[in-house]
């Protein structure tokens, strides 16, 4: 029963959202003015996600909100809240919109807004932050905690990025075929970097973190739903499925770190791997190769191991290969060594991480120390192992991974008088 | 909406370049600016005598300030200008990026402030 309340809690707040999100976008898109447009719709939207949980989702659920819109701004023009954009908004819905909404649906300018977040002229780090503001109507604060970021700070800088966009002239426009592969990266990288703030808390003892993955799956979707013959678009959201799938495989009963080689399979989820290998499949048949299909392809590659019983590393380091090539960077070329070594030992696997050595962005990354003492305690080599283990272990910010790195470190004494 | 591409390159290079360069360049801007006039995005602009030729003005205390030389000393100089008329920022960069200058140097796109009735 309890359940069942949840459930329909989440489907009219989702609904709320999607509505919100249309009307801000569409807004807007006519005016360039995005805190105007959150700001004529802000208490219809509050009033939204408490009302809607308990009546229901309305028939038209846009409509309710305008409605609610146009009805609190006389109450806070009285109350001198609303300021000039706002009530410009809402003069611009008076006259235009409710005429044409009264048989159609109202046109998804979503896309456009995504893509006027993901700007080049704004700042990358505030993309993600934006996204999840204006098309699913997060308040800073929320998004401040996600990002660990205090929410004076997040604050003030999504009214800087949206002030940019008025100021700058920053177009509501899908870019046309020439700069849209530039361009698109820029959206999937801020969907993807939203994903990737819920992911980093695995245990979910974060909750806002946790539902930031969801939010960004909630993008990934929107995106592909939007533009379904982008196979890059495709491929972002089968990877985010392929990893959400794994979740809670990846820490023990316990709370200890579960690497993915000793993963309980029965503890994935098979609906969500279905639909990643779909996804994947349908981007494949585009036959454009890009960053995030060969990343949806090695997590494929991975969860091969639900029917074969083993993990092909052969066509995994194969596919760190092409990643390399199209979008190296080092966290690319330590999977590949790591790759490289299941294929064909440890050792070709010491001597491709070697070959990086001298990058000093490495220095301080985690990835790169744990899987050099690995591979050297494979190797018998137990006090470099050591050293490296121990270089890791200070890097580390997650306590179950540094446990596990830990235990590992404590695991080479055997080693060592094995070998 | 009406934007500035502010040009700054660096003079002393631009000063040093041999004559044949200083012609090409010479050539590439007169091209630009056809192209800017042609599209009818061309609104104003010109080249800027260099730094050397510059005086700041300031007034403090109801007294006129002139000092030789140009405001900041930076590495690249200010040295001229487009003012030109762009849908948005999208048009506004693609007219900057084929400016001759985002090659040597940089160009700085402002939006004009517009006064709103």
């Amino acid at each position: 029963m309890e359940n069942g309340l949840e459930i329909a809690r989440a489907a009219a707040e989702a609904a709320a959202r999607q509505s919100y999100g249309k009307l801000v976008a569409w807004l807007a898109a006519r005016t360039r003015d995005v805190a105007g447009a959150e700001d004529a719709l802000a208490d219809a939207f509050a009033a939204a996600l408490e009302r809607w949980p308990k009546a229901g989702v309305p028939d038209r659920p846009e409509a309710w909100l305008l409605a609610v819109a146009r009805r609190r701004r006389v109450d806070a023009i009285r109350r001198r809240l609303t300021g000039e954009a706002a009530r410009d908004h809402l003069r611009l819905v008076a006259e235009e919109m409710e005429a044409s909404m009264n048989d159609e649906e109202l046109p998804d300018e979503r896309l456009r807004l995504m893509f006027a977040c993901a700007h080049p002229a704004i700042e990358p780090g505030v993309r993600a932050p934006l996204i999840l503001q204006t098309i699913l109507g997060f308040d800073a604060a929320t998004i401040a905690s996600a990002f660990l970021v205090s929410p004076a700070t997040m604050s003030q800088r999504l009214v800087r990025a949206k002030s940019r966009i008025r100021e700058t002239g920053i177009p509501f426009r899908v870019p046309e075929r020439a700069e849209l592969g530039g361009r698109l990266d820029a959206v999937l990288e801020a969907i993807y970097a939203a994903f990737a703030e819920g992911w980093s808390d695995p245990a979910g003892t974060e909750t806002q973190r946790r539902n930031l993955a969801t939010e960004g799956i909630w993008l990934g979707r929107l995106l592909a739903s939007l533009m379904p013959e982008e196979p890059e678009a495709l491929g972002l959201l089968s990877l985010m499925l392929f990893a959400e799938a794994r979740r809670a495989a990846r820490r023990s009963p316990e709370g200890d770190f579960v690497p993915l080689a000793e993963q309980d399979i029965a503890l994935w989820d098979d609906m969500l791997i279905d639909e990643a290998e779909a996804l994947l499949g349908r981007a494949a048949a585009k036959a454009v190769i890009g960053r995030y299909q060969l990343e949806a392809a090695v997590q494929s590659a991975h969860t091969a191991r639900r029917r074969s019983g083993r993990t092909d590393w052969a066509a995994i380091r194969q596919l760190y290969d092409a990643l390399l090539a199209i979008a190296g960077s080092p966290v690319v070329a330590i999977n590949r060594a790591v790759a490289i070594a299941e294929a064909e030992g440890a050792a070709a696997g010491l001597a491709a991480l070697y070959v990086l050595g001298d990058d000093k962005r490495l220095a301080d990354y985690q990835p790169y120390w744990a899987a050099r003492a690995g591979l050297l305690a494979r190797l018998g080599n137990t006090s470099q192992a050591a050293e490296a283990y121990d270089r890791a272990i200070g890097l580390e910010r997650d306590p179950a991974v540094r446990r596990f790195l830990q235990q590992r470190r404590a695991g080479l004494g055997d080693g060592a008088t094995k070998g | 909406m009406r934007y500035m591409l502010l040009i700054y390159v660096n003079e002393a290079a631009m000063a040093a370049a041999p004559t044949e360069t200083t012609y090409e360049i010479s050539a590439a801007y007169g091209a630009y600016t056809d192209a800017l006039k042609k599209s009818g995005a061309w609104l104003a602009g010109d080249r800027l005598k260099p730094t050397q030729a510059a005086t700041s003005v300031r007034m403090a205390n109801g007294k006129t300030n002139v000092l030789d030389g140009p405001y900041a000393d930076t590495k690249e100089q200010l040295a001229g200008f487009y003012m030109i008329e762009a849908e948005d920022a999208d048009a506004a960069i693609a007219w900057a990026a084929r400016c001759p200058a985002a090659s040597a140097g940089t160009v700085e796109l402002r939006p004009i402030w517009e006064q709103t009735m």
